[in-house]
């Protein structure tokens, strides 16, 4: 097996083989669970460093196995690919970390990493899927993995929340499933090609075509959240914040949404799909999405309920993006794919501090939080003001390519849809922060279970992976002109993709 | 080769010995016995498949009489894919019973199991009608007499409905056999194949009706499963695993070689037969689910999930003139589900032992104390569901494509319900055993079951989600099959 | 008619009435002597069916003394489970009597209803 084959292996192996391990310890070797876990995140960090390269460079990646005549499953680690494994592979780094420190003494904590390494593994793969059957196979190794993760409290809410989960997703699968295996049947076996493989085969009924698009997008749309797809998400707040973080960051909806790029890039080609009239109704179906979920985060008490349609909304500028023709919309929606990534890990994380340090669940429970966790609101204004597309962050990067894009297609209207959403997301966010900051502390904090000791205002694996992710968020805009950016990554995959023209 | 070495005879005889020295013998050597017994035979199995593979089909006289009055045995891929199971999951059940019957064994369990697994091999190596009746009916006897054994007065009735059940089906399948030698003289199933066409007389039809009918009643396809639940669900659970994954199978085995073989022009000439095992099979889904997510106790949610699962197998009778797609979804199904719902029996043997309790609700915060059984239960749910990565979710998918290529798209949508159902059933237990315990359900923990008792189910259900990996020999050897 | 057709006819009628009766009547004993009288009706057709050229032909005449021994082996298991049916329960049918996992629930009717 040449490097090129063995390379994506590796990465998935990173994070199988340590969660497998941990799975067999006993509750109580704590040492030898950090160890692994953070030897399996850093390695895949250097492995998806060396593919990184190596794509830059022009190098191929992938791996073919015949499971059955005419299923294959196959791996591509692709520039689209890296851009999702980098994504997954650096957050899950700082996500390790602060489950580490959030979860100390919490029971059961070898059966969560194992299944949290499951879940990266499950990531890593639909990333670097090569075709339909093999995206199948880990989207749906991705929903059982993190139902025990979801169920990890075992309280009755947590349960509920969980049974909701599934009912959702596994529809979702079900739907998926028919639209691939009917495409099976009409073309040929899925395989993510560059420039549409639909695109190439001549004599397709387009109904039939435009049905499969329906299924395979309500498939995927259930993971991405879209509306009337999205119920599920802020039920399985209930998870712990770790989990939320890596769910609503990372894998869950990014891999739906990373899935609608797929689906109208490399199966039916963006060009094609637009002949089909395929994007326009994916267009509206998004901007829907995206004021929908913002209007319903302006009534939410709850934080984490608040950040989850936050987050409903954010990432449809993601399926927005992939729905205006034309590379500055392409590259609008896959940047903030990452930019988004950063910026709602780094609001979960100081929702998850804000819990475990004071009890604080909610937002009329945030008075003042502001001087007694300075560093923490510090790195939740830098995320909240990021979600507004406030100058300097990384949300004002994306939501500029996003305009662009969408004056560039002609959809004028959706450049209203996305202002529209920068003041609603003001209009539940400075709020926020006007309380945080500007209000006074009560006397006492719902439950204080961590206590300041000096300038220290929480545990130190709680307070660092948040704020390393703010820096994040305003180094990726500052640096944005950089070849080392995610911007500039994007920009080679539009390249790429739209061949003719140029960005 | 020698016929004293033939591995075709061996697969009957040897486990006809070890269950008559187990009968005679004191019960405590019945394991040893038992082990040695269907390790031999899944040898057997291994030379035979070489065998096949370079040959296509092996044939043996026993005896070396000819026929009519002498009996061939034969083998071909199909049979064989039929033998390995039955071999392996007996290997696997033998270890696990050995230490799930620590104190008590039920009388003549092992000796039972031996000429179960003598009734099945000889089932899958017949090649003539009415052996196959003898060898069903020594199916149906053993099965029965596992059902009963030990039990009390509720296993009793179960057993004596299943064995009625049992002898009407046979009794319908004899009648139909008397009926074809009357009108072709003979009782080779490959010869009738050539023998039997479209014009053939209403004697060979209606022979061909009450066969194929008494094989459903013996399948216990919606509306024959009457007898299932109760038989299943009441029994230990070594002898549900076994019925549950092996009995059921041999005589849809039947079904379908019958179907294939010596039928495949009456069922050629009237394509509007297939609908109805196919709709009844939709039903058993539906039907088999519903009891399944209402039912109150762990091992009737096994059995009726067995119920629904049988459907699945009757789904591909309209799509079997579409090449061999049709075909290996269904023998990938049998053998995956097989394999799960043995695992599914044996971790909720080990449950039910372990937590004192019978009921759906007893599972209550098991993912603590017993996390092998919880995760083999899992694998074997996720084979069930037809979820990737496993030999259910390849056989769905074959079926599915099998499906669009007839052009029969209801049952893209039954087979995808039926996924959606049994991810209800399963999850409402894997829920229940993540629940945190409250405190009225705070006992102290019982005592740590063997580590056999756990990794027995575990290795079965790995067992049914690595055949969806690695497939393609498998596949290879029914594709040898001709439809 | 020849006497094989008669043997052959009267074998199916044999055999419809056996199968009616397992079906239909309640006692074990009797449903366990409709499924003998069944059986003998297949013989009958297939010894029956199989004399057409007048010359005996062996073939059937094994199967059927096969098809006995079957028979005798479940007849015997059978009685053996009706008589310790009998011993436990004392009934005589397995009539209304179900397993479906329902017992519990209807059992808790039961106790909500008489504690009223």
């Amino acid at each position: 097996m040449t490097s090129n084959q063995w390379l994506p292996l590796a990465v998935i192996a990173s994070s199988l083989l340590p969660g497998l391990i941990i799975f067999a310890l006993p509750e109580k070797r704590v040492a030898l669970r950090t160890a692994l876990n953070l030897a399996g995140a850093l390695a895949k960090a250097g492995l998806v460093g060396l593919l990184i390269a190596g794509v830059a460079a022009g190098e191929e990646y992938g791996l073919r196995h015949a499971i059955a005549p005419g299923i294959e499953i196959v791996f591509k680690a692709d520039a689209l690919a890296l851009l999702f494994v980098t994504l997954s592979a650096v957050l899950w780094l700082f996500t390790t970390l602060y489950a580490i420190g959030y979860l100390e003494h919490a029971p059961h904590r070898s059966r969560f990493f194992g299944f949290f390494s499951l879940c990266v593994t499950a990531t890593m793969g639909i990333a670097m899927a090569g075709n339909l059957f093999t995206f199948f196979v880990f989207y749906e190794l991705l929903t059982l993995a993190t139902f025990p993760l979801v169920v990890h409290r075992g309280t009755p809410q947590a349960m509920r929340g969980g049974s909701i989960y599934l009912a959702y997703t596994l529809a979702g699968g079900a739907a998926l499933l028919a639209g691939i295996v009917w495409l099976d049947h009409l073309a040929g076996p899925g395989e993510f090609t560059q420039g549409g493989l639909l695109a190439a085969i001549p004599g397709l009924d387009p109904l039939t075509l435009q049905l499969i698009f329906a299924l395979l997008i309500a498939g995927v749309g259930v993971k991405a959240a879209i509306v009337p797809l999205h119920g599920w998400l802020p039920q399985a707040m209930v998870a712990p914040a770790p989990v939320s973080a890596l769910l609503h960051a990372v894998a869950v909806v990014k891999a739906g949404a990373f899935g609608i790029v797929r689906i109208v890039y490399e199966i039916y080609g963006v060009e094609f799909a637009q002949s089909l009239g395929l994007l326009l109704p994916l267009a509206v179906i998004a901007a829907v999405t995206i004021l929908w979920g913002s209007s319903r985060a302006l009534f939410q008490n709850d934080l984490k309920k608040r950040l989850a349609f936050s987050t409903v909304s954010q990432v449809s500028y993601i399926v927005l993006g992939v729905a205006l023709f034309g590379p500055l919309g392409t590259i609008g929606g896959l940047v903030h794919l990452v930019h988004q990534g950063i910026m709602k890990i780094t609001l979960f994380f100081c929702a998850g501090n804000y819990a475990e340090t004071l009890g604080i669940h909610k937002v009329s429970e945030m008075d003042g939080v502001g001087r007694r966790m300075p560093l923490t609101t510090l790195a939740f204004s830098i995320g909240a003001l990021g979600m507004m597309g406030a100058p300097l962050t990384a949300g004002a990067v994306s939501k500029a390519w996003l305009s662009d894009g969408a004056s560039a297609a002609g959809m004028d209207w959706a450049i209203w849809v996305l202002w529209g959403s920068s003041l609603l997301n003001a209009a539940y966010f400075l709020p926020i922060l006007h309380r945080a900051w500007l209000k006074l502390p009560p006397p006492d904090w719902p439950h204080e279970e961590i206590h300041p000791a000096g300038r220290r205002e929480t545990a130190w694996l709680l307070l660092l992976p948040p704020l390393f992710t703010a820096v994040l968020t305003v180094a990726v805009a500052l640096f944005a002109d950089s070849s080392f950016s995610p911007l500039a990554w994007v920009r080679l995959i539009a390249e790429r993709e739209y061949p003719n023209i140029s960005p | 080769m020698s016929p004293l070495l033939d591995p075709l005879a061996w697969l009957i005889l040897l486990p006809l010995l070890w269950a008559t020295l187990a009968f005679v013998a004191a019960e405590r050597h019945g394991p040893a016995l038992a082990l040695a017994g269907t390790g031999g035979q899944l040898l057997c199995v291994i030379v035979l498949a070489s065998d096949v593979a370079g040959h296509g089909s092996i044939g043996h006289l026993a005896g070396g009489w000819a026929e009519p009055l002498g009996i061939r045995l034969v083998a071909d891929g199909l049979s064989l894919v039929m033998l390995l199971l039955t071999q392996g999951v007996a290997l696997a059940l033998a270890l696990y019973a050995r230490s799930y019957f620590s104190r008590a064994t039920p009388p003549a369990f092992w000796p039972l199991t031996g000429f179960l697994l003598a009734g099945m091999n000889a089932l899958f190596l017949s090649g003539d009608l009415f052996n196959l009746y003898v060898t069903l009916e020594l199916v149906g006897l053993a099965a029965v007499g596992l059902v009963a054994a030990g039990g009390g007065a509720a296993q009793i009735a179960a057993a004596l409905r299943y064995l009625l059940a049992t002898l009407v089906g046979s009794g319908a399948y004899l009648f139909g056999v008397a009926l074809i030698y009357g009108s072709y003289g003979t009782v080779s199933a490959s010869l009738l194949g050539t023998l039997i066409t479209a014009e053939a007389p209403l004697a060979v039809w209606l022979a061909g009706g009450l066969m194929l009918t008494g094989l459903l009643l013996k399948t216990a396809l919606l509306p024959f499963h009457f007898w299932l639940p109760p038989a299943h669900g009441g029994a230990p659970a070594p002898v549900s695993a076994l019925l549950s994954a092996l009995v059921v199978k041999a005589s849809f085995y039947l079904f379908l070689r019958l179907w294939l073989g010596p039928f495949a022009a009456l069922t050629e000439a009237l394509p509007a037969l297939a609908q109805v095992p196919a709709a009844l099979g939709a039903t058993a889904i539906l039907w088999g689910s519903w009891r399944a997510i209402r039912a109150d106790r762990l091992k009737m949610l096994v059995a009726y999930s067995t119920v629904a699962q049988l459907g699945y197998l009757f789904l591909i009778f309209p799509l079997l003139g579409t090449g061999a797609l049709a075909l290996q979804a269904g023998i990938l199904q049998a053998t995956a589900h097989g394999l799960a719902k043995a695992a599914m029996f044996v971790a909720a043997g080990t449950l039910i032992k372990v937590g004192g309790s019978d009921r759906v609700l007893g599972v209550a915060g098991a993912a603590a104390h017993l996390p092998v059984t919880l995760f083999a239960f899992a694998l074997a749910g996720v084979t069930l569901m037809g979820l990737p990565p496993s030999g259910g979710f390849l056989a769905k998918w074959l079926l599915i494509d099998a499906a669009l290529v007839a052009g029969q798209p209801w049952i893209v949508v039954v087979a995808l319900s039926g996924g959606l159902l049994a991810g209800i059933y399963v999850f409402r237990v894997l829920r229940l055993a993540f629940r945190r315990p409250t405190a009225h359900e705070d006992v102290p923990l019982p005592q740590r079951p063997a580590a056999l008792l756990e990794w027995t189910a575990f290795a079965l259900a790995a067992g049914s989600v690595l055949i969806g990996l690695g497939a393609a020999p498998l596949l290879a050897l029914i594709a040898g099959v001709q439809p | 008619m020849s006497a094989g057709l008669i043997y052959a006819a009267t074998g199916c009628l044999l055999f419809v009435l056996g199968l009616g009766g397992v079906l239909l009547l309640k006692a074990l004993l009797r449903r366990i002597l409709a499924f003998n009288l069944m059986g003998s009706g297949a013989f009958l057709v297939l010894v029956g069916l199989a004399q057409r050229d007048g010359t005996p032909d062996p073939v059937p005449q094994a199967m059927v003394l096969t098809g006995i021994v079957v028979a005798v082996a479940a007849t015997a298991l059978a009685l053996t489970l009706a008589r310790r049916w009998h011993a436990l329960t004392g009934r005589d049918d397995i009539a209304r009597v179900r397993d479906t996992g329902r017992r519990v629930r209807r059992k808790a009717n039961e106790r909500r209803k008489s504690a009223r």
